[in-house]
């Protein structure tokens, strides 16, 4: 029998479960070191969207993007966030639908229920994260993560933090 | 407020105290706070207001084909639009007149040649008319003919679709769609001349956006100038200094979002010098002279379809209006030159959806609907980093005004006493005064009174 390769499904699932991790805890900095320079994080408008580009969508973002959103948080004069927003992500085990160790690619499907908080308020949403993960220098990236929500076409308040 | 009495009621001796404690609502520079939160006064707006005004009900591209329809309110009034056999396109009061059911309840559908009551399967034609009813000697003698049910599903009092756009009025009676918009509707004209083809059509999905503030809140900010490099600092100002600290290469050009957000923390003079237009009835526009849209890129190829569809002078009067947010009052706003319409639904006194659509230049390349995409969500969605700031200094002052220290919300901002109540001929101001709200204020005044 041949040594496993790395990533092993646990290690995909320990991935996914840090970064989930990193989120509520508020360890911005550290989760956007977990992206490729040339990542993505989409988060559809349309059940079921399949165009990033003409069809609007809640948050279809690249690094810049994702950088100014982690900055914003701890900007002094960031009024929405004051006082601060605090997340709770829990996970189901993730589905891994692909495995492909040759082409350094995996993609996992993992449903869960996030819970974002200030002040009186808090709200739920259950959403199902699609992580296209990558090997740069023997590590795991993400390259893409793609949040549906499951009422995704429902009018929202605020959502402030990431799921 | 006491002196207003219920709205459900019809007292005719009420009348003129109801109208007399409406008026004291609207001073000249300040109006009372009551009209934010008092669910008495919203009442009131959705009887009166939005009876009495032409409200934005929907694009004709969402019912291209006959039968069919979108659902939607005007002001808290639930309504079908739908397109009739004959292509006329009709907006009905989404009720069956047998037992009250919601004919529709998706957003949009095809009903084929009738729309069927899913209670009692009473149907009725595209254009309101009652088909049939099961059973129906049950009616034999009855009367029916005569009663409210027997005339089928009520229309709007007016329709008018303006190249594309369907507006409607509550009220059977009032004021034409021609005086109501007058010379405001250049701006609607400005958007689909944007297109090669002088035809929009809507793309996707509109953002649904929930704010616990009252409706007017939202159309003030439309022509607030001097909220956004103070609220928007946070994210304007903060991609402006990430992108000046990033290494990047020589020559790269500034990414399209960065073009999108930067503009909004332009300084005041910036907003002084784009001037805002006034006209009559509540409409106005910010972006005389110039606007955060100004600057954005050319996209290859735009211009010369533009040129081979209108000539070269009039592609460039077309593209050299770069208006800024146009109020259509009461709920409206347009973007001519991003293609963007936001509709500010009113819920309750302290409860506003707001849809943001967008809309495609039909036979303008992609890239300009990518660009009114990006700005849509990077703008106005839940999870904008701009929307999160807008929304909570609404939030807040719908909270602060419950504060009884003081009853008045100033509007008074380049106000000057004796200037006309009433817009009656259009204007252009300064970039950052208030006449545009005190005009809302004189328009929402006046239709409120008009059946009151």
């Amino acid at each position: 029998m041949t040594q496993t390769a790395y990533p092993t499904r646990a290690d995909l699932e320990d991935f996914l479960y840090d970064e989930a991790r990193m989120l509520d805890e508020g360890r911005f900095q550290e989760w956007l070191d977990l992206f490729t320079p040339d990542a993505i994080y989409w988060m559809p408008l349309e059940w079921g969207q399949t165009d990033p580009d003409l069809v609007t969508s809640l948050l279809h973002e690249d690094m810049f993007m994702l950088r100014l959103r982690v900055e914003r948080l701890t900007g002094a004069r960031t009024f929405s966030q004051k006082p601060k927003s605090r997340s709770h992500h829990v996970l189901q085990r993730p589905f891994v639908d692909e495995m492909d160790h040759a082409g350094g690619r995996f993609v996992t499907v993992t449903p869960m229920h996030y819970v974002e908080t200030r002040l009186d308020e808090q709200f739920l949403l259950a959403v199902t994260a699609t992580h296209t993960l990558v090997l740069q220098e023997g590590a795991l990236r993400i390259a893409r993560k793609r949040v549906d929500i499951v009422n995704c076409d429902a009018a929202f308040g605020n959502i402030q933090l990431l799921p | 407020m006491t002196s207003l009495a219920s709205p459900a009621r019809h007292d005719a001796r009420d009348a003129p105290a109801r109208r007399e404690a409406i008026s004291a609502l609207v001073r000249p520079g300040e109006v009372h706070r009551d009209v934010y939160v008092s669910p008495e006064v919203f009442a009131l707006e959705m009887k009166h207001l939005f009876a009495n005004t032409w409200v934005y009900v929907g694009h004709d591209s969402q019912c291209p084909r006959p039968g069919d329809y979108i659902t939607t309110t005007i002001g808290t009034q639930p309504v079908i639009m739908v397109r009739h056999s004959d292509g006329a396109i009709h907006v009905l009061y989404n009720r069956c007149p047998h037992k009250g059911t919601k004919i529709a309840i998706d957003a949009a559908g095809n009903t084929g040649k009738f729309f069927r009551c899913p209670y009692h399967a009473w149907s009725f034609r595209t254009d309101g008319c009652l088909l049939a009813i099961p059973l129906k000697k049950g009616y034999e003698g009855s009367g029916l003919e005569e009663s409210a049910a027997g005339k089928g599903m009520t229309p709007v009092g007016a329709v008018e679709v303006h190249r594309g756009f369907v507006f409607a009025r509550l009220a059977p009676e009032g004021m034409g769609f021609a005086e109501f918009f007058g010379e405001s509707l250049s701006s609607l004209d400005n958007m689909v001349d944007r297109s090669p083809e002088g035809r929009l059509e809507v793309a996707g999905p509109p953002l649904r956006y929930m704010h616990r503030c009252n409706w007017k809140m939202l159309v003030e900010n439309q022509t607030d100038t001097c909220h956004p490099m103070v609220a928007h600092e946070s994210s304007a100002g903060t991609a402006v200094r990430i992108w000046e600290q990033m290494e990047k290469p020589e020559g790269m050009e500034r990414p399209m979002a960065m073009e999108v957000i930067a503009p909004f923390t332009s300084p005041y003079e910036f907003y002084e010098k784009m001037g805002i237009r006034l006209w009559p009835n509540g409409h106005g526009h910010t972006g005389v002279h110039h606007s955060i849209h100004s600057d954005y890129s050319a996209i290859p190829g735009y211009f010369d379809q533009m040129v081979a569809a209108h000539g070269e002078d009039r592609a460039r009067a077309i593209l050299g209006e770069s208006r800024h947010n146009t109020v259509y009052f009461p709920n409206t706003m347009i973007k001519g030159p991003i293609q963007t319409l936001r509709l500010f639904k009113p819920i309750a006194a302290d409860r506003t959806l707001v849809e943001s659509w967008i809309f495609r230049l039909v036979g303008a390349p992609d890239k300009l609907l990518q660009r009114t995409a990006m700005y849509n969500r990077l703008i106005n969605a839940p999870t904008s980093m701009v929307g999160h700031d807008d929304l909570e200094m609404y939030e807040r002052a719908q909270e602060g005004l419950m504060s009884d220290g003081n009853e008045w919300v100033n509007v008074q901002r380049l106000y000057s006493p004796g200037e006309p109540e009433e817009v009656t001929a259009p204007e252009v101001e300064n970039g950052t005064t208030e006449r545009q709200m005190r005009n809302q204020f004189a328009a929402w005044k006046k239709f409120m009174l008009m059946s009151m």
